[in-house]
């Protein structure tokens, strides 16, 4: 069991946990994540690891309600527990030596992902701009974090009501252009959105990393649920990944594979909001 | 006298019409009467072949004289000191390549039932147990990785020697495939369970959650006092074929696919792990995998369920009992067909399975007649879930991250003789040494090791 030490509500969706997880602490590295299952009836879900504290013995993790097993978990409060959480899962993301400086692009709740490397980034040194989208005021999170761990953060807004108007993918494409010479952009959010912000960075030739987020079970290499193409070929995201060259992977097919289960998926919350459930 | 009948005794057995629609054990067991009538048929052989044939030696014709005798308490003891899983060795060993196999009675007629008494036993102990002693500590600790038939053998036996064992597994349940991968209606997880908290109860403990190479490495758990390290991760990295249309949305591995089922439950209502709904499924493989897959897909609730063989019926490596039973479920074989490509419709869903037909050439090397496809033979089945049962291969984790354990090409643990690694102290065994085999040779290697790492450690400290 995985008591719950701390939680914060960091938007209407999104909370923020901490977790008691001395084994995974010790080890956990940024791009690193956990499978958590809430209780016995509970289905094997992937979380990236936000941040740890290897003193403490806890890890962050940062959900956002989008269906039945994160509103399980998100219905959770401090000093109840999580039955189980593995990891820390999937390998650690590596950064070339040398490099100077990094633009990282976040996206919604994956500015929960992308703070940890930026984090890392900026401890290294190197010089991090952060571009962090979201659809509108009501909805950022963590800005003070972010602003922590980066030499400029710039807030787009869909519709304006914060920061700039408009997609990641214009400020990023701006910063390019006004002469931001970036050796590497990490984009880590909604699919469709690092498809996007892989597609910008291609004609510029700046290598673009992205953190892969396909179902998963078992999260250790056994079932190959998470199977993605990168290159043309097959990888596992939970052992050969989560991280992946953005200019490789296929990501028209993984945003099919994401809608496997949407029918199971939309009955599953009905049951679940209905009231109506075994156990 | 023993009693001559030239076949076994009938076993009750689920019908195939109820059972297609439920998970409950098709098999459901001898009574007391039929166990005793059954045990009467063995000759209590001078050299019981039987006994050899049986990779962990149960003393066969000595329980099953006891069995004879209604003495079934004293017969499951005599199971147990060599067998640390009866209930589910009863249930899920091929009997007729082991113990059955070699019985003198197979001869002429059917062998004795071994199979069915030694689970006959299990279940009427099941119970009835009063949990056993901790056996007194000897100081020293072993640490066991992952939780499958290899490893709790292997526990278990070094428990009873009064080791301090700990078994790290990576799943949030103990057992390995037996809760994974082994259906509820071939094996109750009930009975995975109480064999497992047997375990627990002579001292053996179990951590969850625990993927070793991720978080903690090998090195570590020397650093932390174990004398010595068993490592019985499985073969648990399934294959795919590398045909085009793989990523499709219907195409799952036979691991995920009973790790759904089994081990998250998805047949059960209430419990939250999703299922494709599946009309028409075709099962690639011809292994016990594939027929758990297939007669699995058809409890879920598919009208068509195909086994897809590119060799034919005589060469099926699945159990007979499970084929004789896939076969009752109506579930069809198309042998002689080996899978060239999936089709998907707009919706990138399986639709259909385009398929080679294949003849049997020549016995090779190992024996067997290599298929060879007829060209121009291509046809299509309309499916619309392909599940991928060619086996599996070792997880590349732990070798990562363990420096100095060597494997082989196909990335199997390298061991000597003794079930020692390249690596001093780090002892193996199971599907992580031989790739996928058998419960029962698991638990075959599990036992043998387990005496080598009493062995090694009793000798390091003798010095």
């Amino acid at each position: 069991m995985f008591k719950i030490l701390k939680k914060k509500q960091l938007n209407e969706n999104v909370v923020l946990f901490e977790i008691q997880a001395p084994f995974i602490a010790a080890k956990a590295e940024a791009g690193q994540f956990i499978i958590f299952r809430v209780d016995e009836f509970g289905e094997r879900i992937p979380l990236t690891i936000s941040d740890y504290d290897r003193q403490a013995g806890t890890i962050t993790i940062v959900v956002q309600t989008v269906g039945a097993s994160t509103l399980k978990l998100v219905k959770l409060g401090v000093g109840d527990c999580i039955s189980d959480v593995a990891g820390p899962l999937g390998v650690a993301t590596e950064y070339e030596d040398g490099i100077k400086k990094v633009a990282v692009v976040g996206g919604g709740v994956g500015c929960a992902i992308a703070y940890p490397q930026a984090k890392k980034l900026f401890n290294m040194g190197v010089d991090v701009d952060i571009i962090a989208g979201f659809r509108n005021k009501d909805i950022v999170i963590l800005e003070d974090e972010m602003k922590a761990v980066s030499n400029n953060l710039y807030i787009c807004t869909d519709d304006g009501s914060y920061g700039s108007k408009g997609f990641v993918t214009d400020k990023l494409k701006e910063l390019i252009e006004s002469g931001n010479k970036y050796d590497e952009v990490v984009a880590i959010g909604p699919v469709v959105m690092m498809k996007f912000v892989s597609r910008t960075t291609e004609p510029y030739g700046i290598k673009t990393l992205v953190s892969l987020n396909p179902i998963m079970i078992d999260g250790t290499g056994m079932c190959g649920g998470c199977r993605v193409t990168v290159g043309g070929k097959i990888r596992y995201a939970c052992v050969d990944g989560p991280d992946f060259d953005g200019h490789q992977v296929d990501f028209d097919e993984l945003m099919k594979r994401n809608s496997t289960y949407k029918e199971q998926e939309a009955e599953h919350i009905c049951r679940l909001t209905g009231g109506k459930r075994n156990g | 006298m023993a009693d001559m009948t030239l076949t076994k005794t009938p076993i009750a057995e689920q019908k195939p019409q109820e059972r297609i629609r439920n998970f409950k054990e098709v098999t459901l067991g001898y009574t007391a009467q039929e166990a005793m009538k059954e045990a009467a048929r063995c000759l209590n052989c001078k050299n019981k072949p039987c006994t050899t044939g049986c990779p962990v030696n149960v003393r066969i014709p000595e329980f099953i004289a006891k069995v004879a005798e209604g003495k079934f308490e004293e017969a499951y003891d005599i199971i147990k000191s060599t067998n640390a899983l009866p209930a589910v060795c009863g249930r899920v060993c091929p009997q007729e390549n082991q113990c059955e196999g070699k019985c003198v009675r197979g001869i002429k007629g059917e062998p004795v039932g071994i199979g069915r008494l030694e689970r006959f036993c299990a279940d009427y102990m099941m119970d009835k147990q009063k949990s056993a002693e901790r056996p007194e500590p000897n100081g020293h600790k072993v640490a066991v990785v992952g939780a499958g038939p290899s490893s709790l053998t292997a526990a278990g036996d070094l428990a009873k020697q009064g080791y301090e064992v700990t078994i790290y597994e990576a799943f949030h349940t103990a057992g390995g495939v037996l809760m994974y991968g082994i259906p509820e209606f071939r094996l109750p997880k009930e009975i995975v369970k109480k064999e497992i908290k047997a375990l627990e109860d002579i001292g053996v403990k179990i951590m969850t959650n625990m993927v070793i190479g991720k978080v903690l490495s090998v090195d570590e758990l020397i650093e932390m006092g174990n004398e010595a390290v068993f490592i019985g991760s499985g073969a648990g990295l399934p294959r795919f074929m590398g045909i085009e249309g793989e990523s499709l949305i219907g195409v799952y591995s036979a691991n995920e696919y009973l790790t759904r089922i089994n081990l998250m439950k998805a047949y059960k209502d209430g419990y939250d792990t999703p299922l494709l709904k599946s009309k028409s499924v075709a099962v690639v493989g011809g292994g016990n995998v594939a027929m758990d897959s297939a007669r699995s897909a058809k409890r879920m609730g598919a009208e068509n369920v195909y086994v897809v063989y590119r060799r034919s019926m005589d060469e099926l490596p699945a159990r007979k009992e499970e084929v004789h039973h896939a076969i009752e479920e109506g579930i069809e074989f198309h042998v002689l067909n080996n899978p060239v490509r999936i089709i998907g419709d707009e919706n990138d869903r399986v639709s259909e399975l385009e398929v080679v037909s294949m003849e049997l050439g020549e016995p090779d090397e190992s024996g067997r007649r290599s298929p060879i496809e007829i060209k121009g033979s291509e046809h299509t089945i309309k499916v619309d879930t392909v599940i991928m049962a060619i086996g599996t291969s070792p997880n590349p984790l732990i070798k990562k991250t363990t420096p100095g354990l060597e494997v082989n090409k196909r990335g199997c643990l390298v061991v000597d003789e003794a079930h020692s690694t390249t690596k001093e102290g780090v002892y193996a065994g199971g599907d992580a040494v031989t790739g996928a085999a058998t419960v029962i040779l698991a638990m075959g290697a599990g036992k043998s090791a387990a005496a080598q790492i009493d062995k090694f450690i009793k000798n390091k400290n003798a010095k």
